[in-house]
């Protein structure tokens, strides 16, 4: 089982806004496929047209309020991740983005503190375990709620459906 | 403690006597319905996982709606995966083509929701069913594929919002505008997470239809459902549609609810929600009559008949305005009938606008009238983020169907009242 990692590393992309929705982070125009690796190439299009050029493996997308809400499109998960990045770390979400980024194991965290010690191109740390976001470029550091048990569970299992795949192992 | 409906019915699917917000319980689910958009990722991951079958067909309800009529190749291959995985499972709630409608009026249109239910589509307008009562919520993928697995998901009981809405709207002004209203008042992420109660003396002067708009949007202010209790309207429209039995839940007096809210129907006006969120509802007479080039009447928010007819009686006799285009989408096979039957379809070809089949089409950006750069567009739908119906570039403004029809007759923004008083003036 992967543990939760504590020196998880990756560069800024900050979004110092609220509400970012998922019509901006994908585009139902290209709703019409949902092979990730297709969606990565449309990601945060209607939001920062050079996002998908200047996005690397690994990198962080940090946001404001409500990241994520509008459509229940799951395709806004896969196309950030297929797009390279690992976390979002936003000041909180939308209940089906933040519900969609659990049951994928993808890592969304919540931290209000971020767009405030955060620019785009520096170099962060996540210790997951700890809660807590270092800047590399600036020193500065925020604490976030660690990720809850029961997020956890899933997100160290990969994901909600191998978690029930397990359940269901378990209990035969 | 008491306990709200929501809480209720959360309770008795998890097989607890209560259950307090915060808590995550796994409920039992009685519909899970399916759309093309979705659905096929969710068939994936199941065959991936070597999940062949689903709990039970007879729980799930299946429509194309997002993409068709297929608007290209690639959507014509979803909706071929969700017609074959349809088959192969035994699914006989299927609405083809022809029988289809937009998946959130088309379930409870078709005597699918009952009172009591607890119902998750891939979509997050799956809020609507709660006005039948029920605990209606949307889901992404990943979630619909375990629901279609165990006839099961976890959730988190929400906090609870009461909205208590008194007095009847005034001439005029239609749940459009209730809803736009509370969104402007709390935000589009004011009931984040939270169960959008409503209740009191104004309900009862709401049809279902109207009542089903105001749910439809509790995701638009971030809530995780709307719910509404199941009153004699209630049971009238379910009884005219199934037979099936059912439970209803009601709201205990000493439920605790996170806050409340009291609107008084009577001091509300025609609203219109200015670009780029669902929240910016202003009084329409409080803002500028800008010019539209197009406006767009249908999606699950507000493509019922009623909404049609309110369009109607404001078009009859009158053209859509030069420079300015018409469209408009009933939200099912059934409402297209019922409005052809009615001569809603001819009044709407004589005004010169264009009547589409069913679909979510232009809503979210998809077909049927999407928007080109700097166009803009007055909606009754419920979105209007950027590019949410096309280009990033475009403007989307939200409304009643009567604003809407009266935009489109004099090509600016208008209030709907100059019209509808002409017509009951020539009706006297």
């Amino acid at each position: 089982m992967p543990e939760l990692p504590t020196n998880l590393k990756g560069f800024a992309h900050v979004y110092d806004r609220a509400h970012i929705n998922t019509d901006e982070i994908i585009p139902a125009r290209y709703l019409n496929v949902h092979e990730e690796a297709e969606l990565a190439k449309y990601a945060m299009e209607d939001i920062d047209v050079d996002f998908v050029k200047r996005v690397k493996p690994g990198d962080f997308v940090i946001a404001g309020e409500n990241f994520g809400c509008g459509s229940s499109r799951e395709h806004a998960i896969w196309a950030l991740r297929g797009a390279g990045i690992k976390v979002v770390i936003a000041a909180n979400y939308s209940r089906i983005f933040f519900r969609n980024a659990i049951n994928n194991g993808f890592l969304a965290i919540e931290c209000p503190e971020a767009l405030g010690i955060v620019k785009s191109g520096d170099q962060l740390e996540l210790d997951l375990l700890a809660g807590k976001l270092r800047n590399l470029s600036n020193g500065q550091e925020a604490t976030f709620v660690p990720i809850s048990d029961f997020a956890r569970e899933l997100i160290e299992d990969g994901g909600l459906l191998p978690h029930i795949q397990k359940k269901a192992a378990k209990a035969a | 403690m008491g306990m709200t409906i929501t809480e209720k019915i959360l309770a008795a699917h998890s097989g607890r006597d209560s259950v307090v917000p915060g808590e995550i319980v796994n409920a039992k689910l009685d519909l899970i319905v399916c759309h093309d958009v979705t659905t096929p990722p969710a068939v994936q991951m199941l065959k991936k996982l070597g999940i062949n079958k689903v709990f039970d067909p007879s729980k799930i309800l299946v429509t194309p709606d997002h993409f068709v009529p297929n608007k290209d190749i690639k959507s014509a291959e979803l909706s071929k995966q969700l017609r074959e995985w349809r088959i192969e499972q035994g699914i006989e709630r299927y609405y083809e083509i022809g029988n289809h409608g937009i998946c959130h009026a088309i379930a409870p249109e078709q005597g699918h929701v009952l009172p009591g239910q607890t119902i998750v589509c891939g979509d997050s307008h799956t809020t609507t069913m709660g006005a039948l009562g029920t605990f209606s919520s949307g889901v992404g993928s990943t979630d619909l594929a375990a629901a279609l697995a165990t006839g099961e998901l976890w959730f988190k009981v929400p906090d609870s919002m009461l909205f208590e809405l008194n007095g009847d709207l005034p001439f005029g002004v239609y749940s459009k505008d209730i809803i736009l209203y509370i969104i402007s008042k709390i935000g589009v992420d004011g009931a984040r997470y939270k169960a959008m109660e409503y209740r009191g003396s104004g309900l009862k002067s709401l049809t279902m239809e109207a009542r089903f708009t105001i749910t439809n949007m509790a995701i638009e202010a971030g809530g995780k459902s709307g719910i509404m209790p199941a009153d004699s309207i209630a049971e009238d429209y379910v009884k005219a549609r199934t037979s099936e039995s059912y439970t209803i839940y009601n709201s205990d007096e000493d439920a605790n609810y996170s806050e409340r809210f009291t609107i008084n129907l009577s001091e509300l006006e025609p609203i219109v929600a200015l670009p780029d969120l669902p929240s910016n509802g202003r009084f329409i007479g409080e803002i500028k009559r800008e010019k539209m080039d197009q406006v767009y009447i249908g999606s699950c928010t507000n493509g019922r008949i009623e909404d049609l007819r309110i369009a109607a009686q404001i078009f009859k006799g009158n053209k859509v305005a030069d420079g300015t285009r018409a469209i408009v989408v009933p939200a099912t096979t059934e409402v297209w009938k019922t409005a052809m039957k009615e001569g809603l379809l001819e009044i709407f070809a004589d005004a010169g606008c264009v009547v589409s089949t069913a679909t979510c089409g232009a809503c979210l950006g998809g077909h049927m009238g999407v928007l080109g750069a700097e166009e803009k567009c007055l909606s009754t739908t419920n979105r209007n983020f950027v590019g949410r119906m096309g280009s990033p570039k475009s403007k989307v403004y939200l409304a009643s169907p009567a604003t809407a029809a009266a935009t489109a007759i004099t090509g600016t923004i208008t209030d709907p009242r100059e019209f509808l008083k002409k017509t009951a003036a020539a009706a006297a």
